[in-house]
């Protein structure tokens, strides 16, 4: 219990280290992966950070041949960047000799750079005096072997990301979306894409220590993948993702510290799925919650409108006072539905219900909605009949607007053709405008 | 303005060795709109893009207003097809328009407010005043058409190359679309379009390049579209050209993208 305080309280120096250095990271990966996820570059992630191994493995190699430090971190840094930007120069040179698609091209990297590390990896576990334990902590991760000086580096980095992708937000935002555009426009694409994957090498290279090469590709996408789902605005989604990166890092760390023996890096990135998880249920834009309800919420405006329109018909055909039987044999549907839609529409009052609930007629308001429902439903009739040429794939319907979807000279000459069917009674006018 | 908006010299352009356009020779008279038009395949697209130095020219010259494209990049505005972005983009109309006035902005300075306005305006020049909000997946095909013109026209730039801005939008676009032409005409501008729809070209354009990995006939829509040339460009292919062309036009070949 005392332990559970003292790593929630922060009373160790050592956990504070460890929890800023995480949490920064998370951010800063948070930020960049937002743009590599729309850059549609998330493989590109997962094989970078694969192709990081052959780097540290030699650079390590080097470092005991020569008899200097094989533990510090930013000499091991190094080498796994370049062999990184190795890695990501084989895919690119794949791409453009063969004809291999993308994904193959990921995935012959990501294997043999990962191969080619495993591979040394295992010559230097047969060396004498077992050092080795040291690369391990690259591979799976282990923040709590994060000195100040470590995370002094994160900081750093993390600081240069957030700076980049700020000020080039509106570069990069533009590269993401449409970058043959930016080219005509004069934006150098290829410096602005170099800078992009730089900030990404720059991510891996600092989730090395955190979460290592084999998950870090996880915090670069997941996150926005779930910031997605709450916001369709690219501003707000960077922010939040870096906020669920942050967030992730700092649960995954506190959980690892409270429950010793648990891998903090798998740790983080269990509870960014977490949030994933949460996100595509919830989410506030695109979660499948609030996905169902719209659906639902449109499907009832069918049946509303439909129901309108039917009394509308009814009470075209002389009679203000309408029956159920009657709406209910205008067209085929279910009897409850329509039951419900008209006690609905009599709460909302739109109709005036007599006690038995069998009968019923509009009131002032319920005539004008149904009305202008029919109305912009027979203009469209008219149109298609007009227009018959016209594909139907061409027409964008949405009946409630049409003002919106046909331009004012189509509306006006619809107008004209409606004063004439108007005389005939079949098109109600515009209740706006023609009001008494 | 006495050169010419756009001038391209014996273009040759391949993909992976097969040619797709053979030296293409054509100039576009300034204040005038111009349809590019021929079969699927016939490299409509790409003379647009090689142009434009998207794809890499074999060989050839393009000049702009008499000059290469980087001097004048600002003068001239691209409206690619609206497949080539993904519409789940997060972005709203407004964001998308403003990209057209990034270059005016400069590096690492925030889109304001000012900008944002004249992002409205150019959506309120295609109808489209009241969806400047709008995530643009929530716009239909056709008001994503648009939004990629209004892009173009915040550029206010005065030669506009457009790769199919009619492919199956609604009647409202269309209309749209057609008056943008007119106006940027009256203003002096220059219009190019990739086109595919013969019933409307001569209704639409004032001149017409008619394409068929070469360029079969050129100039002012009532002269080109004559029976003769249009077998030739999309009739009879086997006398006019030669056997390469004869492999690309079978199936599995490498059509334009």
């Amino acid at each position: 219990m005392e332990s559970f305080w003292r790593v929630l309280l922060l009373q160790d120096h050592n956990t504070r280290v460890v929890l800023a250095g995480a949490c920064l990271f998370g951010a800063a990966a948070g930020l960049a992966g937002t743009f590599l996820l729309l850059r549609k570059r998330s493989l590109l992630g997962d094989t970078l950070g694969h192709a990081t191994l052959p780097g540290i493995t030699l650079a390590f190699l080097l470092a005991e041949t020569f008899g200097f430090s094989s533990r510090s971190f930013l000499w091991l840094a190094s080498g796994a960047a370049l062999s990184g930007v190795a890695g990501m120069g084989a895919v690119l040179l794949i791409r453009k000799t063969s004809h291999l698609k993308d994904d193959a091209a990921l995935a012959i990297v990501l294997s043999v750079f990962f191969g080619a590390g495993i591979a040394m990896l295992s010559a230097i576990q047969q060396l004498p005096g077992g050092q080795a334990a040291g690369l391990e902590r690259l591979i799976y991760g282990n923040p709590a072997s994060m000195t100040s000086s470590d995370a002094w580096f994160v900081l750093v980095a993390s600081l240069l990301v957030a700076g980049v992708c700020g000020f080039l937000f509106k570069e990069f935002t533009l590269l993401c979306f449409d970058e043959s555009y930016a080219q005509t426009a004069g934006w150098p694409v290829r410096l602005l894409d170099v800078l992009l994957m730089g900030l990404v090498v720059l991510v891996t290279i600092v989730g090395l220590q955190t979460v290592g090469i084999l998950l870090v590709v996880a915090l670069l996408v997941i996150p926005p993948a779930a910031a997605r789902f709450w916001s369709d605005d690219l501003r707000v989604m960077a922010l939040f993702a870096a906020g669920v990166g942050a967030l992730s890092s700092m649960v995954g760390v506190v959980v690892s510290a409270l429950l010793p023996g648990l891998p903090t890096g798998a740790l983080i990135v269990l509870s960014a799925a977490l949030f994933f998880g949460v996100s595509l249920l919830l989410g506030q834009k695109r979660g499948i919650i609030i996905r169902h309800l719209l659906e639902r919420k449109a499907a009832r405006r069918l049946v509303r409108e439909h129901v309108l329109r039917a009394i509308f018909e009814c009470a075209e055909e002389g009679r203000s006072v309408v029956s159920l039987e009657q709406v209910l044999a205008k067209r085929p549907w279910k009897k409850n539905e329509v039951v419900s839609e008209i006690a609905q529409l009599t709460d909302d009052g739109l109709l005036t219900t007599d006690p038995s609930a069998l009968s019923f007629q509009f009131n002032g308001r319920g005539d004008s909605e149904a009305r202008r429902l029919v109305r912009n439903h027979r203009l469209w009739e008219i149109y298609l009949l007009n227009h018959a040429d016209v594909a139907p794939a061409r027409v964008d319907r949405d009946a409630d607007l049409i003002e919106h979807v046909l331009d004012q000279r189509l509306v006006d000459e619809l107008e004209d053709l409606l004063d004439e069917k108007a005389r005939e009674r079949l098109v109600p006018g515009n209740p706006e405008k023609n009001l008494p | 303005m006495s050169t010419l908006p756009l001038e391209i010299r014996s273009l040759n352009v391949a993909y992976h060795r097969k040619m797709v356009l053979w030296d293409a020779d054509l100039s576009i008279r300034p204040g005038r709109s111009t349809a590019i038009v021929g079969p699927n395949g016939a490299g409509k697209s790409t003379l647009l893009k090689a142009s434009l130095g998207l794809i890499p020219a074999a060989s050839g010259e393009v000049l702009f207003y008499g000059e290469p494209l980087k001097k004048v990049r600002s003068r001239v505005a691209y409206v690619p097809q609206r497949e080539s972005v993904d519409w789940d983009f997060p972005v709203s109309a407004r964001d998308v328009v403003a990209m057209g006035l990034y270059k005016k902005i400069g590096w690492c300075l925030p889109v304001r407010a000012r900008h944002r306005r004249m992002a409205d305006e150019a959506l309120a020049d295609v109808g489209l005043a009241d969806f400047a909000g709008r995530q643009i997946s929530q716009l239909s095909g056709g008001q994503q058409q648009r939004v990629f013109l209004a892009r173009a026209l915040a550029q206010k730039a005065d030669l506009h190359l457009m790769d199919e801005p009619f492919a199956s939008v609604d009647a409202a676009t269309e209309q749209a679309i057609l008056t943008l032409i007119e106006r940027l005409k009256l203003e002096g501008g220059t219009v190019v379009c990739v086109h595919h729809d013969l019933d409307t070209v001569a209704e639409y354009f004032d001149d017409v390049i008619l394409l068929n990995m070469r360029v079969v006939a050129k100039g002012p829509a009532s002269e080109v579209l004559t029976p003769e040339n249009l077998r030739k460009t999309y009739g009879a292919r086997l006398t006019l050209l030669d056997e390469a062309v004869v492999d690309l036009s079978r199936p599995g070949a490498p059509r334009e993208s």
